[in-house]
């Protein structure tokens, strides 16, 4: 007796509760820094402050999410000898349009993160996500995918960021309109350590902060926390 | 398994593709790019006068229509030789620079030369009757280059301000002559030359300066960025001696 299964024709741009985890996903369950540990050589470098975190995290998140897109939308027609080397100049493309966008709109941010940009070619996440999940998905969840992972991945960024930057400089938001100055030894910032009678003369800005190491550290124990917080992660591994 | 005709078919397809989408792009943006990199340079060079632009200018938060219109109504730019002899603008343009002014000379090239071969930029500012000279400094720190703009009075002499930035000095330390505003504060009003009128530069002193004509504090934690600035100083000031002594006499 021959099974005939009715198969329900989904619309391309469903977006239902297997679509809505692609999303949350890389947030908590499978973060790609605190649970697959990828992409921490980026995140060790460029974190120094919040600003050129946030530039970083946009560009990953967009070239994540459209390199998935372009793979999967080419999967069937990729030889399988050379997909490695595609997906490769998939990538390298769209960051090359990430950099040259990025030159016009804002050059001292260009200047200041240099080869940060070119070195998203060699973030594993993206070639992760590429290998694993978008030549064998639909364009519309693999482009998910994609999103979902770069915000994991921007998250993480962002927060590292946020405590070296406060910690280690004592400004938020360095080189933007909206810096503040928070903590530091002059006038210009709103706790004066060097002020008559300061409650906070104590203090110094972190030098380690602001070097790689002190990134080692804040990312550890994100991961510690996340585990704490999440015990499924930790039968994991 | 695809044929290898497929798979050259796809490959060359892919990469024609690819190559016209990203230099239609490039340029497309090269007039965008161009313009933001000369503004760049043209702050850098006013980082260093900024405390003559008024109070509590900061030269990379200046509007880039201020910027321009600095530089277009109060900097004569003038290139020279090592002997001091000002340099045509066709001459630094067969050089390789084009515009051929002195805003487009670049240092990084230049220090690749051998001394007598370098031309150097100067920047000369109208300050309401008073000259005011910016020169383009270049040395090494403890990662890479750093680099630099010093602005001297008409005196030859007194520093006016300086400003300096890094390829890749460490955060926090060596690229805090570049991040932090007391460091190149501290360089407004010391002289090149000691009390006898030997040239000295200014050094930047490990440990905290110890004559207040010439010397500024250090940066601690960063001894080797800040002997680089030091170096940088000393023989990139120099460089400029014959041409300020030609303006002398004159």
């Amino acid at each position: 007796m021959a099974e005939t299964t009715i198969e329900k024709k989904e619309p391309i741009f469903a977006f239902g509760k297997k679509e809505r985890k692609l999303l949350t996903d890389p947030l908590n369950d499978n973060n790609p820094i605190t649970v697959q540990v990828l992409g921490i050589c980026s995140a060790l470098a460029v974190t120094t402050l919040l600003f050129p975190s946030i530039i970083i995290s946009i560009a990953v998140i967009f070239v994540c999410a459209f390199s998935n897109l372009f793979t999967s939308l080419l999967r069937k027609s990729i030889p399988k000898q050379v997909r490695m080397i595609v997906q490769l100049v998939i990538i390298a493309t769209l960051v090359t349009v990430v950099e040259l966008t990025l030159k016009a709109l804002d050059y001292p941010t260009y200047k200041q993160l240099s080869v940060f940009i070119g070195l998203i070619i060699t973030n594993c996440i993206v070639m992760g996500r590429l290998e694993a999940f978008a030549m064998a998905n639909s364009p519309w969840k693999s482009f998910l995918d994609g999103v979902g992972n770069g915000v994991g991945y921007g998250v993480i960024l962002i927060a590292v960021a946020f405590f070296r930057e406060v910690f280690g400089k004592g400004t938020f938001l360095a080189g933007t309109p909206f810096e503040v100055k928070i903590i530091g030894p002059n006038s210009e910032y709103l706790i004066n350590t060097m002020a008559d009678g300061s409650w906070f003369s104590w203090y110094q800005n972190n030098n380690l902060m602001v070097l790689p190491a002190a990134a080692m550290f804040l990312i550890a124990i994100m991961i510690w926390i996340h585990r704490a917080w999440n015990p499924k992660l930790v039968d994991i591994s | 398994m695809r044929s290898n005709n497929y798979v050259i078919g796809f490959v060359v397809t892919m990469t024609v593709v690819v190559a016209l989408v990203l230099s239609l792009m490039a340029t497309g943006l090269k007039p965008i790019h161009d313009r933001n990199e000369a503004i760049f340079n043209k702050k850098a060079v006013l980082a260093a006068i900024e405390s003559e632009l008024g109070e509590n200018v900061k030269a990379d938060k200046l509007p880039d229509g201020e910027v321009l219109s600095i530089f277009d109504e109060k900097i004569v730019q003038t290139v020279i030789d090592i002997k001091g002899n000002p340099v045509s603008s066709e001459e630094v343009e067969a050089r390789g620079y084009k515009g051929g002014l002195a805003e487009h000379v670049d240092m990084k090239k230049e220090k690749k030369k051998p001394a007598e071969d370098r031309i150097f930029p100067v920047f000369t500012y109208d300050n309401g009757g008073e000259s005011i000279y910016i020169v383009s400094i270049r040395g090494n720190g403890l990662w890479d280059e750093i680099w630099g703009n010093v602005a001297l009075k008409d005196d030859f002499a007194t520093i006016v301000g300086a400003s300096f930035d890094h390829q890749g000095e460490t955060p926090g330390l060596g690229a805090e002559i570049k991040d932090n505003p007391a460091f190149k504060r501290q360089f407004q009003g010391k002289s090149i030359y000691d009390a006898d009128g030997n040239y000295t530069s200014v050094v930047v002193r490990k440990g905290g300066a110890r004559n207040t004509r010439y010397e500024v504090d250090g940066i601690s934690g960063a001894t080797v960025t800040a002997d680089g600035v030091s170096d940088m100083l000393h023989t990139g000031i120099r460089y400029y001696q014959p041409y300020f002594k030609t303006l002398k006499k004159s």
